[in-house]
């Protein structure tokens, strides 16, 4: 049972990547709007000059950015499902639901995951953070992020598939479940970003708590995924 | 039809008069509770600040049970004790969060600061509005949506609760109820007994609402049925 769980969640996930390694809408669109964020917010935040601010700003900006850009590959990695009705087909199929939500998952964080590569470089360069001064602990925070956003995102962009208005709806719903993810991800990155911090004694706070976040986020998530697409 | 008492029986009269009775009774005992030495005046907003919060956290509570039987059972009267909870939880999140500040104005000095009570508290009221909002423009996946949300929701109580032990916060500790004075604390318990009556009132009253209009669907259908069997 276990070992088809992980099968048809690798089936589920390696489908989707293919997809997008054929058409790469998602990594391009996805990519282009979140460096179109780092700028807006870059010339909005020109002025400030408080030096000891500047971590917290590009830190804040990072996840903002990822925040705002992880909605498009949600919306647009469970929008495929609704053409020719291929989500039918998906819940027909024998794969269990926790494995259709945790597949999606793991595409969807996957995709993100590589987007925020660029996006970490592009917050390097022009808020002029040190954002790789600790690599290991920024990739567990950008894992974990990645995975506590995906997690509950899945969940409401599969129920929101034939809503009219779910563009709208997406963001007014997810913000406000996932502002703990990002509280604690943006707060651990800019601990990591300033290279005047003493320790790394609130990394490591913010990461349990990110970790326990994201195992109760996917707990639920793998609970509530099947009856929120039983009608589909 | 599940049965609820309709807003004009006796019964339901009966425990208005006696909720309400519990309200006169609680702001005389809030009137007459002596003045905190340091705060003054200003600490009475307690007695209506924490019956809030304790409803904000029951509505979530409540609202996120009904969802688990909707979810789970297909209950629609889970998902009509949800949605009339999702409301009362917006309604006393609204007082907390604007009882919250004009004390923290008088205690701190600023009318808001983001430390983790406040946050959460904002958030788990953030999540109901988006619940409400959910549900009436979410089109036809909107109930089992809402529903999950709710189960969301319902995780960041006990991060409420506990987050004064949690985090390093300004705001006052759970345990500030036992630290209070005899004459305090005895308007304390008769104000979170009557403001959990009002909300058992204003619960009933939603929810005879909410029936009513799932009664009048079913007839609507019902109509249309005897209307198709005669042409």
């Amino acid at each position: 049972m276990t070992g088809s769980f992980w099968r048809y969640t690798l089936l589920i996930a390696g489908k989707d990547l293919r997809i997008e390694g054929k058409s790469r809408e998602v990594l391009y669109t996805m990519g282009f709007s979140a460096a179109l964020v780092v700028l807006v917010f870059s010339f909005a935040l020109s002025n400030a000059t408080d030096p000891a601010q500047g971590p917290i700003t590009a830190a804040g900006v990072l996840w903002a950015a990822t925040l705002f850009t992880g909605t498009v590959a949600l919306a647009r990695v469970l929008d495929r499902e609704r053409e020719n009705e291929a989500i039918r087909a998906l819940l027909l199929s024998p794969a269990p639901r926790a494995a259709i939500y945790a597949g999606k998952l793991l595409a969807v964080s996957l995709l993100m995951l590589a987007v925020e590569v660029v996006l970490v470089m592009l917050v390097g360069v022009l808020f002029s953070a040190e954002v790789f001064a600790h690599p290991g602990w920024l990739a567990l925070v950008l894992l974990l992020g990645t995975l506590g956003f995906a997690a509950t995102g899945v969940v409401f962009s599969a129920a929101l598939l034939r809503s009219r208005n779910r563009e709208a709806l997406l963001g007014a719903l997810l913000f406000p479940v996932v502002i703990p993810v990002l509280l604690a991800a943006s707060r651990a990155t800019a601990c990591m970003f300033d290279p005047l911090a003493p320790d790394l004694e609130p990394v490591a706070f913010w990461v349990r708590f990110l970790l326990a976040t994201d195992v109760i986020y996917i707990l639920l998530g793998l609970w509530v995924f099947a009856p929120v697409v039983s009608g589909e | 039809m599940p049965t609820t008492p309709a807003p004009t029986s006796t019964r339901f009269l009966a425990a208005c008069g006696g909720a309400f009775l519990l309200l006169f009774l609680a702001c005389l005992a809030v009137a007459e509770a002596p003045l905190e030495s340091v705060m003054g005046l200003v600490q009475k907003i307690f007695y209506f600040h924490v019956p809030c919060a304790w409803l904000l956290m029951l509505s979530t509570l409540v609202c996120a049970g009904g969802s688990i039987a909707y979810l789970f059972r297909g209950s629609e009267r889970g998902d009509r004790i949800a949605l009339s909870a999702a409301e009362l939880g917006v309604l006393f999140g609204m007082c907390v969060l604007v009882s919250g500040p004009l004390w923290a104005k008088a205690a701190w000095g600023v009318y808001w600061q983001w430390e983790a009570r406040l946050t959460s508290s904002l958030l788990l009221w953030l999540m109901l509005v988006a619940y409400v909002l959910a549900r009436r423009y979410g089109g036809t996946s909107a109930r089992r949506l809402a529903a999950a949300l709710a189960l969301f929701a319902a995780v960041d109580i006990p991060l409420v609760y506990f987050s004064v032990r949690f985090f390093r916060s300004i705001h006052p500790q759970t345990t500030v109820v036992s630290t209070l004075g005899p004459g305090m604390r005895g308007a304390f318990w008769l104000s979170l007994l009557s403001f959990t009556g009002l909300w058992f009132v204003l619960m009933s009253l939603r929810l005879a609402v909410e029936n009513a209009q799932a009664r009048i669907v079913e007839l609507e259908v019902l109509l249309d049925q005897a209307e198709e069997k005669k042409s």
